[in-house]
């Protein structure tokens, strides 16, 4: 066990749990209400939410898992670039839209939004279980960011672990979102450093980046042609997927304005680039030959590079950055989860006469509940599961687009052809994964040819034709549509503050 | 004030578009050459494209900038000014 390294690592972890407990005294809001737990008041300016969508999106088990697939696969690895090229347009675009009605409408979820516009509880249903479904695996893959590095340290047992999760569970109980709005800010200062230091001092120890490129085998530094529509797909599917995940959309709304996102739209690509970079960790890893390791594999490529190269103090700084990089998503997404849970299950089903400090206590006790599920699956359960699910993840979340995005521009798609839609794109979706081993390329065969793509956004499609299609039905059998809640003035609303 | 969600904001909106063809046109960038410090193509042209995604997302926001005002009838919460 490397003493200096988990010296400091433990301080780093200290002190962003004091931080976290301090957090629910910032900008105090009535923690016994659910937009100011859950959404930390909707009062985070452009620079709070820079940090907050950067901590949230940026993920510790993505610092871990992009270079290992560079590490391990080459060049197709690296869609994550391009996929965090295409998220801001689109952020640009729709987000703003979503934030006005939200606002204006007092809607706390995604799902709040869809029952409100369609007039459809079931729909919202739909909405809320998938972005629950999809979350849950994801918080499970941040503790294996953590383990992945306690690992490396040579920490033996699970136990840190449980500890370090029982501690986050109680100050995002306490604190709510603005625990990990504030940890936020030092995980990406830390990230920030690390990753500075790493793509300026590991180059110059290999030799430069035409040293790393070289010991690139040839075959992986391309894509290969049938990698050609996998990569783009990739990119294009899992941009469009990764605002319909219940922490984005949590994350958008708790800004202050429809001004903060679109800034952020132009300034959160700065966390791109980072990204991009550590994806070339990967090929750091080959050049400096770092061997994959049980019971982790490519996943040590990150860990056992920075073994090698820095000195025991700064790792222990650079596995801190990865752990609470861990700590950060897995905290609002646990109370993204929970506020769908309470919104539109809870309060829609069980208790509809919920007082606002009873919708606060639920929420709270569902982000305890959530954890308590991610932690249980992660060290009973084999981390592969979690990966696979993960990955359904991405293509069950894109099945609410529709509803979700296209419901910002019109009301035209019927709510029951929405949802009949949403089903297919599902069932589809998933047993297109399935069939592949529970991998995200599927080749589609069409007329003779196989085109290998993103089950995703197949599966996105083949939803949009039946949606579309069983509108213009519903629409001829004149279906009951429901009463709209939102009005067209709704979606550009804009706030700002009073001076 | 209405925001400017009008035809002009839709056409500086368009150019929101060009980030998708420079990336998802994956033959056009799926080379070593032309090489760059010995970086392949396929590499820093992605990299490039990160920091002209991001100009273009600034040039869009100053050009279809909304004005600055509360519209909302019943905030709920009144909004802490934007202290960051």
């Amino acid at each position: 066990m490397d003493l200096v390294a988990l010296g400091v690592f433990a301080l780093l972890f200290i002190f962003v749990t004091l931080l976290g407990f301090f957090a629910a005294r910032w900008r105090a809001g009535d923690l016994d209400q659910l937009h100011e737990w859950g959404l930390g008041g909707r009062r985070f300016g452009t620079v709070v939410t820079w940090f907050l969508l950067g901590g949230d999106l940026y993920t510790a088990y993505t610092f871990i898992a992009v270079p290992a697939a560079v590490f391990g696969q080459g060049a197709i690895g690296l869609f994550a670039l391009p996929y965090t090229i295409l998220i801001y347009p689109f952020v640009f675009v729709v987000m703003p839209r979503l934030w006005s009605v939200c606002r204006t409408n007092h809607y706390i979820t995604g799902a709040d939004f869809v029952r409100g516009r369609y007039d459809s509880h079931l729909l919202a249903l739909a909405v809320a279980f998938t972005g629950i479904l999809a979350t849950m695996p994801y918080i499970a893959l941040q503790l294996v960011g953590i383990q992945v590095v306690l690992a490396a340290m040579g920490v033996p047992s699970e136990f840190p672990l449980v500890i370090a999760f029982i501690i986050l569970a109680a100050y995002t109980y306490f604190s709510g979102l603005r625990a990990p709005a504030m940890i936020a800010i030092v995980k990406d200062i830390a990230i920030y450093i690390t990753v500075i230091v790493a793509i300026v001092v590991i180059p110059t120890r290999l030799g430069g980046y035409g040293a790393i490129f070289a010991a690139v085998p040839p075959q992986r530094l391309l894509l290969t042609p049938g990698q050609i529509t996998a990569y783009a797909t990739l990119a294009l599917g899992s941009a469009l997927a990764l605002f319909m995940y219940p922490h984005s959309i949590t994350g958008i709304l708790s800004s202050n304005s429809r001004v903060a996102i679109k800034r952020n739209a132009a300034l959160l690509p700065a966390y791109s680039f980072l990204l991009g970079l550590i994806g070339l960790l990967g090929y750091m890893g080959l050049a400096a030959g770092v061997q994959p390791q049980a019971p982790f594999g490519a996943q040590w490529v990150v860990p056992g590079l920075f073994l090698q190269m820095f000195p025991s103090w700064f790792i222990g700084f650079a596995f801190a950055a990865i752990a609470i990089g861990a700590l950060v998503p897995a905290s609002i997404m646990s109370i993204a989860a929970a506020n769908l849970f309470t919104r539109n299950i809870w309060r829609e089903y069980i208790r509809p006469n919920l007082t606002d400090r009873d919708e606060s206590q639920v929420a709270k006790l569902v982000s305890l509940v959530v954890k308590a599920g991610a932690l249980f699956f992660i060290v009973f359960l084999p981390t592969q599961y979690a990966i696979n699910l993960q990955l359904l993840g991405g293509v069950w979340i894109i099945q609410i687009l529709p509803a979700v995005v296209v419901g910002l521009y019109t009301r035209w798609l019927h709510r029951t052809a929405l949802l009949i839609g949403w089903a297919i794109g599902m069932l589809t979706g998933t047993a297109m994964a399935v069939s592949q081993n529970f991998a995200s390329v599927y080749p589609l065969q069409i007329g003779g040819s196989s085109i290998a793509g993103y089950a995703a956004l197949y599966a996105l499609i083949l939803n949009f034709v039946v949606t579309i299609v069983l509108t213009w039905v519903f629409n001829a059998l004149a279906l009951p549509a429901g009463a709209d809640q939102t009005a067209q003035a709704d979606y550009t609303a804009l706030a700002r503050a009073p001076s | 004030m209405q925001p400017r969600d009008t035809s002009t904001a839709r056409a500086w909106y368009l150019l929101l578009l060009l980030p998708f063809i420079g990336v998802l046109w994956v033959p056009s960038y799926n080379s070593v050459e032309p090489s760059w410090q010995g970086i392949p193509f396929f590499y820093w042209y992605q990299f490039l494209w990160v920091l002209i995604s991001a100009v273009i997302t600034a040039f869009v926001y100053v050009m279809t900038r909304e004005p600055d005002v509360v519209r909302l009838e019943d905030p709920a919460t009144p909004l802490n000014e934007d202290l960051a």
